[in-house]
């Protein structure tokens, strides 16, 4: 039986020839709920894209289960960042969450009552079922990341992928997550989190990676966040101003779309 | 109505409803240049197949037009992804390039060959297309373009119908369908060179420029006003289908081409649409104000 949930070995990626990520290595464990953290614009959502090969590495490999991924995508569901899709797209809630059951080879079938059944369940886990006929531009930034959320839930996987899910979200929201990821926890699946801030619900990772382009430290939470560890990873932008601002922002002003309201 | 009449009718239908469904799909993907470059760029596969089979009906033809078509949509990401030139410029260069080359092949090889000019290729000629009936046994089965676009057409149908959810998943989400391990190469060419084909064998009828308003006007038309794409499907048809009926009368009324005619009718309907929109959303900020 093996012990990691993902190996990532001398992995480089490069765009147009600039290092995004530079020589990474680690091992992660499973079972638990792992922090990709660091800065804007030091690689952890292309480390991310990378794990799931969705682009080409420069030099390196990446493991999942400690096998190639193709031969276990079914095990992995990957929640992309909300911005990655338009939302003004003709579907509506419970279209796009089926779409997590869509599979390779299997696309010209139709969906089983199965699939429908696992879809509606999924729209329930993340509290959307009474909007699941609504189109999607229809929904706040919270309620639309929770589409993704019940999307990779109806794929029964083993390990969750999810890039910045926090972004842009309301209170709601990110209580509904943090509940999902303790309960996938306890069901033995591995969750791995890009991150950018350490502020804010840093205490839910069991497991953290800190990362600026290249690998700063990595290790059980307790272990990991130190001071020293804290200014490599983001250097001058954790001076005591962005603290203050950090604080503020998280305890008076919680962040919230623009128009939302809970009706 | 006679039967000419009819014939026309139904060969301009069989067109609108093939770009109609692949059209929705382009609109969605944001690669509505794609096609219009598509469209332009299929020429030098049209002139190649010509000369191969010397003859319009061949499968040579299907095949020089798919090839470009791909061909087209490759070198446009080449430019545009390894290049890292912008898209529109990358679609600018690639099938103005090879819309050229298509036209000085006609000029070199053809002859001045009456079936292969440049008017007819850029604007077509629906209303001469029921001169080339299509008679065996002494029974009418239809004109020739009609034949030809008939095949295409139920293609069209099957692709669109059968491979419902890759379409939906390779417009919606690209990204996520690759990290499913779908095959989104094949999805993505598989479509491009329907949209190759279906241009191409409406190339007599309504040409290069026109049909791209086939391909984008109804669907857009139809993509403001529902929330789900098997509608949008289906608007879209009954968008294009309205302006082609209405479009042939109006050509015949007024005595200019049909193709344009049935273009400028759905670009009249997508600003209706507009309006229409517009006055529903002011009209229920009035009633909320109340």
């Amino acid at each position: 039986m093996s012990q990691n949930s993902i190996e990532v070995h001398n992995l480089s990626v490069a765009y147009n020839r600039i290092p995004v990520l530079w020589d990474i290595d680690f091992e992660l464990p499973k079972g638990q709920i792992i922090g990709i953290v660091g800065p804007n614009g030091s690689g952890k959502s292309t480390l991310l894209k990378a794990i799931m090969g969705l682009i080409p590495l420069s030099s390196g490999f990446a493991k999942i289960f400690d096998k190639e991924l193709d031969l276990v995508r079914e095990r992995v569901a990957y929640v992309p960042q909300r911005e990655s899709v338009d939302w003004d797209f003709p579907a509506t809630v419970e279209d796009v969450v089926r779409m997590g059951r869509y599979k390779k080879g299997k696309l010209f079938n139709r969906l089983s009552s199965i699939d429908k059944h696992l879809a509606s369940e999924a729209i329930e886990k993340v509290k959307l079922t009474p909007y699941k006929d609504r189109q999607i531009s229809q929904l706040s930034g919270g309620q639309q990341q929770r589409v993704f959320l019940a999307r990779a839930l109806t794929q029964g996987a083993d390990m969750y992928v999810m890039d910045e899910p926090f972004v842009g979200v309301d209170v709601a929201t990110e209580k509904t997550i943090l509940e999902l990821l303790i309960s996938m926890k306890n069901e033995g699946k591995t969750v791995v989190i890009v991150h950018h801030d350490l502020q804010t619900v840093s205490d839910s990772f069991d497991y953290l990676v800190l990362l600026n382009t290249r690998l700063i430290a990595h290790g059980p939470t307790k272990e990991i966040l130190t001071e020293e560890n804290l200014q490599a990873t983001y250097g001058g932008q954790l001076n005591l101003l962005s603290k203050i601002r950090n604080i503020i922002k998280n305890k008076d002003f919680p962040m919230r779309e623009k128009g939302f309201e809970d009706k | 109505m006679g039967i000419n009449d009819l014939l026309t009718l139904i060969t301009a239908l069989l067109i609108a409803w093939s770009c109609s469904l692949l059209g929705c799909f382009l609109v969605l993907r944001k690669a509505v240049m794609v096609g219009d470059a598509i469209s332009h760029s299929v020429l030098p596969g049209i002139v190649i197949a010509y000369l191969v089979s010397s003859n319009f009906n061949s499968v040579f033809m299907l095949i020089g037009a798919a090839f470009f078509g791909v061909f087209t949509t490759v070198i446009i990401d080449f430019f545009h992804k390894k290049l890292k030139l912008q898209e529109d410029a990358s679609i600018g260069i690639t099938f103005t390039w090879l819309f050229a080359l298509g036209v000085i092949l006609i000029a070199l090889f053809t002859d001045g060959n009456a079936d292969l000019d440049q008017d007819c290729v850029l604007f077509g000629e629906l209303g001469t297309t029921f001169l080339d009936k299509v008679i065996y046994n002494g029974r009418l089965f239809g004109t020739r373009s009609m034949l030809m676009i008939l095949p295409v057409f139920i293609l069209v149908v099957l692709f669109v119908v059968v491979g419902f959810k890759g379409l939906q998943i390779l417009s919606f989400h690209e990204e996520f369908a690759k990290s499913k391990g779908i095959n989104v190469n094949f999805w993505h060419y598989s479509f491009m060179a329907l949209v190759s084909i279906t241009t191409v064998m409406s190339f007599e009828s309504v040409g290069a420029v026109l049909v791209v308003g086939l391909l984008v006007i109804p669907p857009a038309t139809s993509y403001l006003l529902v929330e789900r794409l098997i509608p949008m499907l289906w608007l879209s048809c009954l968008v294009s289908t309205i302006s082609s009926l209405l479009g042939y009368f109006a050509s015949i009324y007024f005595d200019v081409s049909i193709s344009s005619m049935i273009v400028v009718t759905s670009g009249a309907i997508f600003i209706l649409v507009i309006i229409y929109t517009k006055l529903k959303i002011a009209f229920r900020k009035k009633i909320v104000n109340l």
